[in-house]
């Protein structure tokens, strides 16, 4: 058994101090294999957004350790956390997140920029990543000339393009509507398909469905945590076909 | 990641919001140029100022009598000029011109033509005074001897009692008296409100004659040997002066009065120099108030971009980048609006500002393009500095 690409254990975070203190994550444990997709649900206030700003190394947690890929991402310094934002997470928000007045194909680039990769091969790597999302003629669009669907499915191409170990995916689909969600998740079932790691976040339960596991949070601690499907097989959305790829 | 690619990155950052970057720089280019010319008019009308004094001639003193009435006992008489030339007392005396000097109309024709100062002298006026003639000829010390009515008009005086015609060897009614006009002086710059060709020179004899009487002279022009000996000189003359007119060595006040052109000059640079102190002053404050404008249009710029520092973060990139792309940014802003507004005052200082050419001062586009630079520098880089420093969600959720 190789080692989990995500193993947290005993995480918490507190907010504010004194009467307005707030116990957003009261200790979760969660280990996630190699090639798994997972999705964690829970009302608004459980603390999912928080447990995903943290595995996203975005946030820091108040204590528990927190290994990625096998590096404890809970001691790194800035510089090392950025390193390791930029290597081994790719992480897609629920509001897209690209930078404004910019072609999708230089949003793609950019977390290429920060790793050193050479301009012509960054080309390629984004061009290869947005091909993956079916947007490789809108390359040259500025996000404001893109839907919210495509908007989205570029800031997966960008989450992909660094080969990261760990998709992380902040409620991807809460901003978009039904046809635009039934792109990203196709997008979603291609890559856990091709063996990528990918933890999401939603409230929504036909996006929770579709998963190979499903995590439940309640009040800062996980209360149920299913297997959908196993591990090495498509996940069970993909295979009702609900989505057929256009 | 290389400075290069980090350069082309601010580079994007910059053309991707050309219209802010535009009105950045323009704000910049302001208050650069307003600062660099504002100095500039200052420094040239202070030019302008000692210009026009060492028009007058810095190596003469005029001893003008300082007391009210025409007391015989303080009077400035002919004998008290003539005594000036005094080889033994005051070497370095090289000639000496008592002057009087009155109002009077000049009438031709029908015309008259009010002059304020209408001067009755010796020859050697016109060389002491730095006054020339131009066209004609000034009057000869036989002219004076004589008592001749000649006169020597200025440019105004010509113009307008003579519009259109030559008026050598014309005659003017003065006072009632026929003078010939024998020369017309050059022009003169005008100091201050009077205007320096409004003027007519006649012998002092004549003039004496016909307009003001035997009385006391206005005034006694002297001129030293050379521009450094007017000091002593000045010392000759009053101790002559103090001679003639009984004054007690140690008195504390002396019935003359002595005006150097060399002080006059000092005066004037002075008050030419405190001018330029309050426009420096004005021109500091326009540089903080162009600095604040800086300061402020940088600090928004990089707080809106608060949340695209978050998604750079979050993507990888390291403090050290950001910080750099930024202060790129901003180092290409200040510097870029520094040099146009430099060029801006370059240009805007091959013309006359209201009737002053301005002349740049160097220091100025050294001080303003520093001052500004430095803003420009300091306030792009602390906000994005800061940003860089937060944690990538919190700079996310910035609004």
């Amino acid at each position: 058994m190789t080692r989990p690409v995500l193993d947290v254990r005993d995480l918490t975070k507190v907010y504010g101090a004194g009467e307005a203190t707030v116990h957003a994550l009261r200790g979760v444990s969660l280990t996630v294999a190699r090639g798994d997709y997972v999705a964690i649900m829970g009302s608004s206030g459980s603390g999912k957004s928080t447990l995903m700003n943290i595995l996203g190394a975005l946030d820091a947690p108040t204590a528990g350790t927190y290994l990625l890929d096998g590096v404890d991402v809970s001691r790194l310094a800035d510089r090392q956390l950025a390193l390791a934002r930029n290597r081994l997470i790719g992480f897609i928000f629920q509001a897209f997140n690209l930078i404004p007045r910019t072609s999708a194909v230089a949003n793609v680039e950019l977390p290429l920029a920060y790793a050193g990769v050479k301009p012509r091969q960054r080309r390629e790597r984004a061009m290869a990543a947005l091909e993956i999302v079916g947007l490789a003629d809108r390359a040259r669009h500025e996000p404001n000339q893109l839907s919210g669907g495509q908007q989205q499915r570029v800031a997966v191409a960008r989450a992909l393009v660094t080969d990261p170990a760990l998709v992380l995916a902040d409620e991807p689909t809460g901003n978009l509507d039904t046809r635009s969600t039934a792109d990203v998740l196709e997008v979603f079932d291609q890559l856990s398909a091709a063996g990528r790691t990918i933890v999401l976040i939603t409230h929504e339960p036909e996006v929770g469905d579709r998963t190979k596991r499903l995590v439940r949070l309640v009040d800062g601690r996980i209360v149920t945590d299913v297997r959908q499907s196993p591990l090495d097989r498509v996940p069970v959305g993909a295979r009702t076909g609900r989505h057929s790829t256009t | 990641m290389s400075l290069l690619e980090v350069v082309r990155f601010a580079l994007r950052g910059l053309s991707a919001n050309k219209l802010r970057s535009a009105l950045t720089m323009l704000g910049i280019l302001i208050g650069v140029a307003a600062v660099i010319l504002l100095v500039a008019v200052g420094n040239g009308s202070a030019q302008a100022i000692s210009e026009r004094i060492e028009a007058l001639g810095t190596n003469t003193i005029t001893v003008m009598s300082a007391g009210r009435g025409g007391s015989s006992g303080t009077a400035l008489t002919t004998g008290i000029a003539d005594a000036l030339t005094d080889p033994e007392l005051a070497p370095d005396v090289a000639s000496v011109s008592p002057v009087v000097s009155a109002a009077a109309t000049l009438t031709y024709e029908g015309t008259d033509h009010e002059v304020s100062q209408f001067v009755g002298t010796t020859p050697g006026w016109f060389a002491a005074s730095n006054t020339p003639v131009g066209t004609g000829a000034g009057f000869t010390a036989d002219d004076e001897a004589q008592g001749r009515r000649v006169v020597v008009i200025g440019q105004t005086v010509a113009e307008e009692l003579f519009p259109g015609t030559d008026p050598l060897d014309q005659q003017v009614t003065v006072g009632g008296a026929l003078f010939t006009v024998v020369g017309v002086l050059s022009p003169k710059s005008s100091t201050g409100f009077q205007d320096g060709n409004d003027t007519a020179v006649a012998p002092l004899s004549a003039v004496r004659q016909v307009l003001t009487g035997y009385g006391a002279l206005n005034s006694i022009l002297v001129e030293a040997r050379s521009p450094d000996r007017v000091d002593a000189v000045q010392s000759q003359v009053a101790t002559i002066l103090n001679q003639r007119l009984d004054v007690q060595p140690g008195a504390a006040s002396t019935p003359y009065r002595i005006q150097n052109a060399s002080q006059l000059l000092a005066t004037q640079t002075e008050t030419a120099d405190t001018f330029t102190t309050l426009l420096g002053a004005v021109a500091a404050i326009s540089l903080l108030v162009g600095g604040i404008g800086i300061t402020n249009i940088m600090l928004v710029t990089v707080t809106e971009r608060t949340r695209e520092i978050g998604i750079r973060k979050a993507l990888g990139a390291p403090r050290r980048v950001i910080l750099t792309q930024f202060l790129i940014e901003a180092t290409v802003l200040s510097v870029l609006g520094g040099a146009l507004g430099v060029a801006a005052a370059l240009i805007g200082s091959s013309f006359e500002i209201v009737g002053v050419r301005p002349v740049i001062v160097p220091s100025s586009i050294g001080l303003a393009l520093g001052v500004s630079i430095a803003i420009g520098l300091f306030f792009g880089g602390l906000p994005a500095g800061r940003a860089a420093r937060l944690r990538p969600i919190d700079a996310l959720r910035y609004e």
